[in-house]
Order: structure tokens, then C-alpha cells, then sequence
């Protein structure tokens, strides 16, 4: 970071790995001892145990959600109404987390609810990031009336009570007994995604404020770039960073919001088998059998803090005011 | 000032307005007609449906629906449910039960989180600052239903501490754990906005002219560095105030408290769209006053803010 950037840098695009949050000075390409933040804070990440651990549990629940049958051979539809609420038993060939009301296992339900919690989070957070960062960078560089007017739609939109919003939503679309699979996560990701997408889009505004003034943007329009090329490949690269941490924290948030609708019995609907689904219908049987309520939460949780975690250690060696 | 808050007070009339049209909108779009069973068995006589129809506006197309429920809105009338019962005194039964859980809620998570915040921000790196950190963030990753169905089963069932549910009444003490419940995310952030606000300050030049004139640790912070690093702590939990009033439909579902929150969740359920729209028009508008609030706090609190 010594020497500073030369003339032929600034008609080329930093490269988005070597750009900090809110610093906009470009990291010096080739020079190969200077290091940049990305790399400062890869250094500091990997001696950090907790981006470890949190990456191991991301790994674990990633995989279960791709193939659940790694995990158990038992198939979560398979119902035995006779074992209906029995208590974990712990030998061998038992059922190490008991049975649920309708003699489900509950072992193998647990896993196979991660799927609809990974989809969900991944999906939302990749729609709210795609609509925030579209909408807060053409607010921000347009600027004038365009910027009013979109600041107020997100206004709109973020005085809308998060939850109060998604039961409504999905009270008017709702499913029936026939609604596929897809189409059920589907509308639950449509949902968090109307609701989530004004946070991503302020961060986004503020950003590319931060970015816009700077001299490369500047001699980049000087050099007659057009309005597309400089967001493309001086804005964006430079304003990204903030928006994907927050972003990262917000997959764990989203997966939370999901089980809490799901919980209140319009999220994800049976067939669908989520955790959130497993929680509240346990929650009647709390005092007979805690145990269908326990292993369902232990899981929802650990995913969720797997994500939150990540962004927490991520923005972390990213910031430097922290160190 | 005075200019700052006009300006405001008006800008805020565009938010009601359209976040009350999207919420009406989708009222209007819901499935199922709010005359069906209310005749019982048989379908209702064809003069009380055309009256009811007429008396609910629900012949008009959705933006003249709309319009004239704004013009009562703006005249303080929250209109009438299906049920004849007027709006604004069922939320006026509610609100108040609802505001003492947010209360509780937010007294809880300023004193353990500032305190929490406090202990690991001036032994940062030790123990109990790693312990406040990790535990944070794993309260951060509970959601709300699993934290207060858990505290329900351990504190209300198992050891007896506290009333399992709440009666209609809702007394200040059958609250006190629906209230811990609904603060515990928030807590979690006040802890780690406190600790990151005042690891930042301890290095300002002010507290080092303080400790170079010899006050004792405890002033230095206490004073000194405690009263700037809780600025953005208060900003945060005046925010908060109007988001937990919202977020409270899952605390008071597990608990039975009969809150605002459970009036809306019960009227979308029954299809009530005018109390689904009144209840929410009052929370949006507390919310924004409460925003408001919070920066003109900001104002007072850091002189070098001005709104001016």
C-alpha cells in the first residue's frame, strides 16, 4: 500500500478480492509485498478458531442438506403411529432422538428439515442482495429526485413490521394440501426478500455514496467510460464489501425467520418438513415429551449461529478498528 | 430544530400512507368472504348482505376502499371490525399490555446488556470478554419461539419460578419472563454495541488526558468514557422500543398474553382486515415516532450532531 496507484491502475478494475469495507484506496496490484486488506484479513481469519468452527458446521449442515440419506438410512415420510411420542432410547439400533407425535423419527425428520432451512436462507439472502444492491446503486448514482423517490419506497417498505408482513403475505398466497414443494420455499424466500431487500439497499445507498466522489470514478468518466461500465467496474467492486458481510449474517437471520413464520403455521407447510414446523407442534406436548421439541430447536439453532458467526469473525477481520 | 421536525413530521405522512395501502392491498387480496358462516348454517339474508357490504365498503373497487378508510383514519377513526366492535378501543385494552412487556424487555436488556458490555469492553481479550462474546452471539442465533418455549418449559413447568401463561389481567410479574424472553436478542446486541463502543473510546485522547491526571479507573470510565460509548447504545434501543411492540407476536403466542400482536395474528386468521390495518397503522406510526425521538436524542446527546 506504499506507493500509490499509477495512472494505467485507474482505467482498470480493482479486483473485488483486494477491496476493503469503506477504504477506496485501490490495493496496489502487482506489487507482491504489499498487502492488502483482503489478504490482512485472511491472515487474521485463519488463525481465528471460530471462522474454523464456524465453517465446519456450515460444511456439516450444507452437506445434510444435499444428501440427507449420508446421514440416515431411515426415511423421514415413514410414520409407525404405534411408536407415536416415544422417548429417545439410547442403544444401538434405537431411535437416538425419539419419536414424534405421529411416530415419525424424529433423528431422521431433523435431518431432512435442513434442506428447506438452507434453501430458504441461501435463496432469500441471494434475492434481498440482489434487489438491495440493484436499488440502492441506481439510487445512489442517479442521485436528484430518483434517489428521493427510491429512499421513500424503502422507506415504505422498511416500516413495515417484519413478521406482521410475512403472515400477512403468507395468509393471502396461501398453500393448500396440494402445493408443491417448491413452490411452498418458493413463496417463503418471495416474502423475506419483499421484506428484507430496504436494509441491503440503505447499506448499498450509503456505499456507493462513499465510493462515488473518488478521483478513479472520476477520471474514469473523464475518459468517457459509460454510466454502466463505471458502476460495473469501478462502483461495484469498490461499494461490494459491506453488503456481503451484512449479507452473510443476514442467511443466518433469514433461516431464524423462516422457522419463526413456519412456527406460527404459515411458513413452510407439510409435506415440507422444516424444523420450525417440527417446534411448533411440539410445543403442545411440552409437558408429556420435550424431547420432539429439543433436537429440532438444537439444530435450527446451530445452523443458524454457524452463519451469524461467520459474518461476525468475517466482518471482524475486515474492520480494523476491532483489532 | 423546529424546521428539522416539521420536515420530518411531513415526510413521514408518505410512509403511513403507503405502508398502509401495501398492507390494505393485501387485506383486500385475501382469500374468502367475511360473509360466509356469519348466518350460520344457511346463507344470510339478502338485505343484511347488501347492508353489510355497503356498510363495509365492500362493493367499492380497492383504491376507493382505500381512500375512504384513509379520510376516517385522518379524522382518528380506526373503523370497526366485522364484528361491530370498534378498533380503537379493542388496541386501547391491548396496547398497554403489550407496552409494559416492551418495557420490561427493553429495562432488561439495558441493565444486563450494558453491564455485560461493560465488563468484557474493559477486560477485552480476557476471559469473561471471550465468555460475553461467545454467548452473544449464541443467543443471537436462538430465535425468539425456541428461547421462550425453552424458558416456558424449564422456568415455568420444571423449577416453578414464574406463571406458565398470563392472564388476561397481566400483571407486571406474570410478564417478567415474556419479557426477559422478548429483550434476550436485543440484549445480546446492546452487550456487543456497548463493548465495541467502548473499546473504541478507551483509546480517545480525552480518557487519556483523564488517566494523566490521575482519576481512578473507575471514573475515567464510568464517566467519562461509559457516557459517549452508550450514545448509539440508547439510539439502538429507542429503535428497538417500536420493533419489539411487533416482534412481540411470538412472545406473546407462546405466553397467551392477549397483546397487540396476538390481535393481529388472531385477525388475519378471521379475515378482519380493518383491524388488521388499524393495528398496524399504529404500530408503523410508533415506530417512526420513535425513529424520530431517536434522532433528536442524537442531537442532544452529541452536541456535534446538529439538526439545523
Amino acid at each position: 500500500m506504499t506507493d500509490k496507484t499509477t495512472s494505467s491502475d485507474l482505467t482498470k478494475a480493482p479486483d473485488l478480492d483486494a477491496t476493503p469495507i469503506g477504504i477506496t484506496t485501490p490495493a496496489g496490484g502487482e506489487a507482491t509485498e504489499a498487502r492488502s486488506l483482503a489478504s490482512d484479513a485472511w491472515r487474521e481469519l485463519r488463525q481465528r478458531p471460530l471462522f474454523w468452527v464456524s465453517l465446519a458446521i456450515i460444511a456439516v449442515f450444507v452437506l445434510m442438506a444435499i444428501f440427507p440419506q449420508l446421514f440416515t438410512r431411515l426415511d423421514p415420510t415413514d410414520a409407525d403411529l404405534a411408536k407415536g411420542s416415544d422417548p429417545p432410547s439410547f442403544t444401538w439400533n434405537g431411535a437416538w432422538f425419539g419419536y414424534d407425535l405421529q411416530g415419525y423419527d424424529i433423528y431422521a425428520r431433523t435431518i431432512y428439515g435442513a434442506r428447506a432451512s438452507i434453501l430458504v436462507g441461501v435463496f432469500a439472502t441471494i434475492l434481498t442482495s440482489l434487489l438491495g444492491v440493484l436499488i440502492g446503486t441506481f439510487a445512489a448514482y442517479a442521485g436528484g429526485w430518483v434517489d428521493s423517490l427510491m429512499m421513500r419506497v424503502t422507506d415504505i417498505f422498511f416500516a413495515i413490521p417484519f413478521l406482521l408482513g410475512g403472515i400477512l403475505f403468507m395468509t393471502t398466497f396461501a398453500n393448500d394440501a396440494n402445493t408443491g414443494y417448491f413452490v411452498i420455499v418458493g413463496k417463503v424466500v418471495l416474502v423475506l426478500a419483499i421484506l428484507g431487500w430496504p436494509s441491503i439497499a440503505r447499506l448499498m445507498r450509503g456505499s456507493v455514496l462513499q465510493v462515488k466522489p473518488n478521483d478513479y470514478v472520476q477520471a474514469a468518466r473523464a475518459l468517457g467510460a459509460s454510466p454502466w461500465r463505471i458502476i460495473r467496474s469501478h462502483i461495484l467492486p469498490n461499494a461490494m464489501a459491506p453488503v456481503l458481510i451484512v449479507s452473510m449474517i443476514n442467511l443466518g437471520a433469514y433461516i431464524s425467520a423462516e422457522a419463526s413464520l413456519s412456527f406460527l403455521g404459515i411458513g413452510l407447510t407439510p409435506p415440507a418438513i422444516s424444523w420450525g414446523v417440527a417446534i411448533s407442534d411440539s410445543l403442545v406436548y411440552i409437558r408429556t415429551a420435550p424431547h420432539m421439541l429439543i433436537f429440532p430447536s438444537i439444530f435450527l439453532s446451530l445452523t443458524v449461529l454457524g452463519f451469524i458467526m461467520l459474518g461476525d469473525v468475517v466482518r471482524d477481520a475486515f474492520d480494523p478498528k476491532t483489532r | 430544530m423546529g424546521k428539522y421536525i416539521v420536515r420530518r413530521l411531513l415526510l413521514m405522512i408518505p410512509v403511513v400512507v403507503g405502508a398502509t395501502f401495501l398492507i390494505y392491498a393485501m387485506v383486500f387480496a385475501m382469500p374468502g368472504d367475511p360473509l360466509a358462516g356469519r348466518c350460520g348454517e344457511r346463507p344470510c339474508n339478502p338485505a343484511f348482505a347488501a347492508k353489510f357490504r355497503a356498510d363495509h365498503n365492500l362493493n367499492d373497487p380497492l383504491p376507493i376502499q382505500y381512500a375512504k378508510y384513509l379520510g376516517n383514519l385522518a379524522q382518528g377513526d380506526l373503523g370497526e371490525t366485522f364484528q361491530q366492535v370498534k378498533v380503537a378501543d379493542e388496541l386501547q385494552q391491548r396496547y398497554p399490555i403489550t407496552t409494559r412487556l416492551a418495557i420490561i424487555a427493553i429495562l432488561f436488556e439495558l441493565f444486563i446488556g450494558v453491564l455485560a458490555g461493560v465488563l468484557s469492553g474493559i477486560r477485552r481479550g480476557k476471559f469473561i470478554d471471550n465468555l460475553v462474546l461467545v454467548s452473544t452471539l449464541i443467543v443471537i442465533a436462538i430465535p425468539t419461539f425456541v428461547i421462550g418455549s425453552l424458558a416456558q418449559y424449564a422456568f415455568g413447568l420444571k423449577l416453578g419460578w414464574f406463571p406458565v401463561t398470563v392472564s388476561p389481567q397481566a400483571t407486571w410479574f406474570e410478564l417478567l419472563l415474556p419479557g426477559m424472553v422478548l429483550g434476550a436478542i436485543s440484549l445480546a446486541y446492546v452487550a456487543r454495541l456497548t463493548r465495541t463502543n467502548l473499546v473504541e473510546n478507551l483509546r480517545a485522547d480525552y480518557v487519556r488526558t483523564a488517566t494523566a491526571k490521575g482519576l481512578s479507573r473507575a471514573r475515567t470510565v464510568g464517566v467519562h468514557t461509559l457516557r459517549n460509548s452508550l450514545i448509539p447504545v440508547v439510539t439502538f434501543v429507542g429503535a428497538d422500543f417500536g420493533g419489539l411492540l411487533g416482534g412481540a407476536i411470538i412472545t406473546e403466542r407462546i405466553f397467551n398474553i392477549r397483546g397487540v400482536g396476538g390481535y393481529i395474528f388472531q385477525s388475519i386468521h378471521s379475515r378482519d382486515g380493518v383491524a388488521v390495518v388499524g393495528a398496524v397503522t399504529v404500530l408503523v406510526i410508533v415506530f417512526l415516532f420513535m425513529n424520530l425521538i431517536v434522532d433528536l436524542l442524537y442531537g442532544v446527546l452529541d452536541p456535534r450532531i446538529s439538526h439545523d
